[in-house]
């Protein structure tokens, strides 16, 4: 094809390098932070991964992230421990049960959920929700099961479990927002089949209708992790923020740390190129791991639906 | 597989009961937020809380900020939004742009931290030297792109072709036709995404957290560190003293009756044209 310098190609061009953009700013982070990481990676190698210091007095230099790895996965974990079954019954109830006058305004108001700004369920956490947490749950918890290591120690509210709870609360609209699309994407003749072979609502559900969405849902629970694992001042403000080999989450009501809350808290206060490029490497350790989980959802829920790009609607 | 019919029927009620017991429990949160906020923040406003700056009780600088902010990274993030989504509804239909499009849904996954971070690299670091209004605006606008991109191509697609076959057999070109005619056609979904990515980067705090620094005064310049409504509520939720955690609830109200106030207007515009 010749191409010849209209305005239309010229339009289509131009169009065409803008919507590179994304592209264009995907690569500049992973520069930034490749780049911003060879000092720190350069000097440990491997025991930045698997170290559990982080000592940035000179002379005395240590810096591990394996402790921030684990408090991420632990935080993110009691997230979907959570935060599934309740998206699920919430997907579940909107399609398959509420009336119909009723399920615009109950999903309009889980949408809102994902509205309220992260550092606004930070606030809520700190002065409110801790102190719950802590008498309802936590206090009772550890007086009659302590010994069991996970519920050791002295619970104070501001903790690994206090994190992982907001952040199940916050990945609920995501979650349910897709799972609720997969389930309307399953053909009413699979539900058609089976009530008339004399199935309840209930086993209709349970053997057909989530055993045909299985892979979306799966990849609606993968999005909910991408969300929890990235997610930054919520967590910062809830988790107690420990540094060091007493950030390694051994009991839920301990004070703890994940990678985005290592950032928030420590990065502007780094004085120097080697403790800030310890931070970033905390980020490229932070990234690798969302785009992971986030290629894997995007394979698994494709596969059913169409998924809309974050949670914006 | 099955048991007995009376107990399938006991079964399929408590499923049921367990269900909207999912909904009630993930209401209650929501609505423990907005009740907090409200009874902890109202008693705060006032003139004096809103207009102040931070050294005499207000939250001026603040508002101040977030409303620069949203400003310029409209500026930068529009333009740049609705040209790419333009690409992937109008030219679209080719690998190029089926990749694009795919790595524009793994740019909205991107940690908002990791943004932060490159932003300080590049723009604190490298161009500004200091702490910078532009800094946040950037890094805040490396948000908004994907979300204005996927929701211009989403509207521009609702728009019928005969719209389009219509201008071009009038002889109009196809650049012309496709900036006066289905732009213009899709201008409320355009409105309403862009409103829903404003509402969404204006409660961001990590990204601004790292790059405008937060300030107890009014502007002072794009070479100055700046404050903004996300930001100054995590900075003084840290503070001891009951004075300035009242002033962060009270900033707290501010900031979620903008972002709801943005959502609640969107639903309502576009509840006519996305009824089903």
């Amino acid at each position: 094809m010749r191409l010849k310098f209209t305005l239309d190609n010229i339009f289509k061009v131009a169009a065409g390098i803008v919507a590179a953009s994304a592209v264009v700013i995907l690569l500049l982070n992973a520069y930034i932070l490749i780049s911003g990481s060879t000092i720190v990676l350069n000097r440990y190698g491997l025991d930045f991964i698997t170290g559990t210091n982080w000592n940035p007095v000179t002379g005395r230099e240590s810096f591990g992230v394996l402790p921030y790895i684990l408090g991420t996965i632990v935080t993110s974990g009691i997230a979907l421990l959570i935060g599934v079954p309740l998206s699920l019954g919430i997907a579940i109830f909107l399609v398959e049960m509420a009336p119909k006058a009723v399920r615009v305004p109950i999903s309009y108001l889980v949408e809102l959920l994902a509205a309220v700004p992260s550092v606004i369920f930070g606030l809520w956490g700190i002065f409110f929700l801790r102190f719950w947490i802590l008498d309802y749950i936590e206090k009772p918890v550890n007086a009659y099961l302590g010994w069991i290591p996970i519920f050791s120690g002295t619970p104070q509210g501001l903790d690994i479990f206090t994190a992982g709870v907001i952040l199940a609360i916050m990945i609920i609209p995501t979650v349910a927002s897709v799972s609720k699309e997969v389930i309307n994407a399953v053909p009413n003749s699979i539900r058609e089949g089976a009530y008339s072979i004399g199935a309840t609502k209930w086993e209709v559900i349970r053997h057909w209708v989530l055993s045909y969405g299985r892979s979306g849902i799966f990849g609606a629970v993968i999005l909910g992790l991408g969300r929890a694992v990235g997610e930054t001042m919520a967590v910062t403000m809830v988790i107690g923020n420990a540094v060091g080999p007493s950030a390694m989450p051994t009991s839920l009501f301990a004070p703890g740390q994940t990678l985005p809350s290592l950032i928030a808290n420590g990065f502007l206060e780094s004085p120097t190129p080697l403790e800030k490029s310890a931070y970033i490497g905390a980020g490229l350790v932070l990234l690798a791991l969302s785009l992971l989980i986030n290629v894997a959802a995007h394979t698994m829920v494709t596969r059913l639906i169409k998924v809309k790009g974050g949670t914006v609607e | 597989m099955f048991h007995g019919y009376k107990f399938r029927k006991f079964q399929n009620k408590l499923f049921y009961f367990l269900c909207l017991l999912c909904v009630v429990i993930a209401v209650v949160p929501l609505a423990s937020i907005l009740l907090e906020v409200i009874i902890r923040g109202a008693p705060v406003l006032s003139i004096n809380f809103l207009t102040a700056d931070g050294l005499h009780g207000g939250i001026g600088p603040a508002i101040q900020g977030t409303l620069i902010l949203i400003g310029l990274t409209c500026l930068i993030g529009v333009p740049v939004g609705v040209l790419s989504g333009v690409y992937l509804a109008e030219y679209g239909n080719n690998k190029y742009a089926s990749s694009m499009r795919s790595i524009n849904d793994v740019l909205t996954q991107v940690p908002s931290i990791v943004i932060g971070i490159t932003a300080f690299s590049v723009i604190v670091i490298g161009v500004t030297g200091s702490f910078s209004p532009l800094a946040g605006a950037i890094a805040l606008s490396f948000m908004m792109i994907p979300i204005i991109a996927r929701t211009t191509e989403e509207s521009l697609k609702l728009v019928p072709n005969s719209v389009r076959e219509a201008s071009l057999a009038l002889g109009v070109h196809k650049w012309r036709t496709t900036l006066s005619i289905v732009l213009a056609s899709a201008r409320g979904g355009l409105v309403t995404g862009t409103l829903l990515a404003v509402a969404r980067i204006a409660g961001e705090t990590a990204p601004i957290l790292l790059t405008i620094l937060g300030n107890s005064y009014f502007f002072q310049g794009f070479n100055a560190p700046m404050d903004a409504l996300p930001l100054r509520i995590f900075l003084n939720s840290r503070l001891p003293s009951p004075d300035a955690q009242a002033l962060a609830w009270g900033a707290a109200l501010i900031l979620i009756l903008m972002v709801l106030s943005l959502n609640i207007i969107v639903r309502l515009a576009s509840r006519g044209r996305l009824k089903r």
